[in-house]
């Protein structure tokens, strides 16, 4: 019962359709839409750093490094972005996001 | 042989199970906290590969700071969440659709795939086996790629530059210190002296001077 590549890679497949099915359940609500496109980013450095470590190459887990900085930041400005919303319309419905469609 | 499987299916179980109720549960803070312990379950598995500092890290950044950073903003927004949940019954249909698509494609490779025989050669920079996984890292990172270092913290300066941007206003009624306004404020300029004569009390002429 040795734990190969294969089943970290399976874990991160499963994280990642998470994310995708959770972007879809919550339409609505932008901060749970986030929190999935977290834990699609998630899945991605669950999948940089198995590769690197099975194929014992440590440029995986750099570029792992950089993903979690990217996914800080972009946490960061999307937050940032919600609460001026919240402001703004009182609301942080995704659906009255298209006011400006012409 | 048998301990490292077992914790690999305890904390893959655990961080898949709580990936699903940060998606399904109800209330957006119990999200926010599922998704700490997907984090720290997935920071689980990196040790077991191997991976501690990038663990450790996973840890640090994202459950002390992003995770929190989401707490913080929903316990500052004051919004009707139940309202926000309508249309989950509405999309369960097509979002499980496209997720089992999704799964069946990704399966579908992970199930016809093999390592080229040639990627052993083209290794860019091996885990050295003698010394720490973080040293190892720190070897690479600050040597070949200080230019993706580098980039990495202008990402995050430029990000923290646009949320203070994004979110700092100026309330025009609350009053503000002004150090500056406050030194140059002299006696002359604070002060003046009437001569206030006997039994008639201020003038109102003199009184818009004084006020002025």
């Amino acid at each position: 019962m040795t734990i190969g590549l294969g089943h970290y890679l399976a874990v991160g497949a499963i994280l990642f359709t998470l994310g995708i099915l959770g972007i879809f359940l919550n339409r609505k609500n932008i901060i749970v839409i986030l929190m999935s496109i977290e834990l699609i980013l998630l899945a991605v450095n669950i999948n940089l750093v198995a590769f690197s470590t099975f194929l014992g190459d440590i440029v995986g887990q750099v570029f792992a490094l950089l993903v979690l900085t990217v996914a800080a930041a972009e946490a960061a400005i999307g937050l940032a972005v919600l609460v001026v919303y919240f402001r703004n319309r009182g609301s942080i419905a995704v659906e009255d996001v298209n006011l400006m469609k012409g | 042989m048998i301990l490292p499987a077992l914790f690999f299916y305890l904390f893959a179980g655990v961080c898949v199970a709580s990936a699903v109720m940060v998606i399904v549960s109800r209330n957006p803070v119990h999200s926010v906290l599922f998704l700490i312990l997907a984090f720290v379950n997935a920071s689980g598995l990196f040790v077991l590969m191997g991976a501690e500092f990038l663990a450790m890290i996973l840890v640090v950044v994202y459950v002390g700071a992003v995770a929190v950073l989401f707490l913080f903003v929903i316990m500052m927004l004051d919004v009707d969440f139940a309202e926000l949940r309508e249309g989950f019954i509405e999309y369960l249909p097509i979002g499980l659709v496209i997720g089992g698509i999704f799964l069946a494609e990704l399966l579908l490779v992970a199930g016809g795939w093999v390592i080229n025989p040639g990627t052993a050669k083209s290794i860019t920079a091996a885990i050295p086996n003698n010394i720490s996984n973080t040293e190892a890292l720190g070897l690479v990172l600050y040597t070949k790629y200080i230019h993706y270092f580098q980039i990495a913290g202008m990402v995050l300066l430029v990000a923290m530059i646009g949320a203070i941007v994004l979110t700092l206003r100026h309330k025009a009624k609350v009053k503000r210190q002004d150090i500056s306004v406050q030194n140059a404020r002299t006696p002359e300029l604070a002060m003046a002296v009437r001569k206030v004569t006997s039994g008639q009390g201020l003038q109102d002429a003199d009184a818009a001077e004084w006020v002025k």
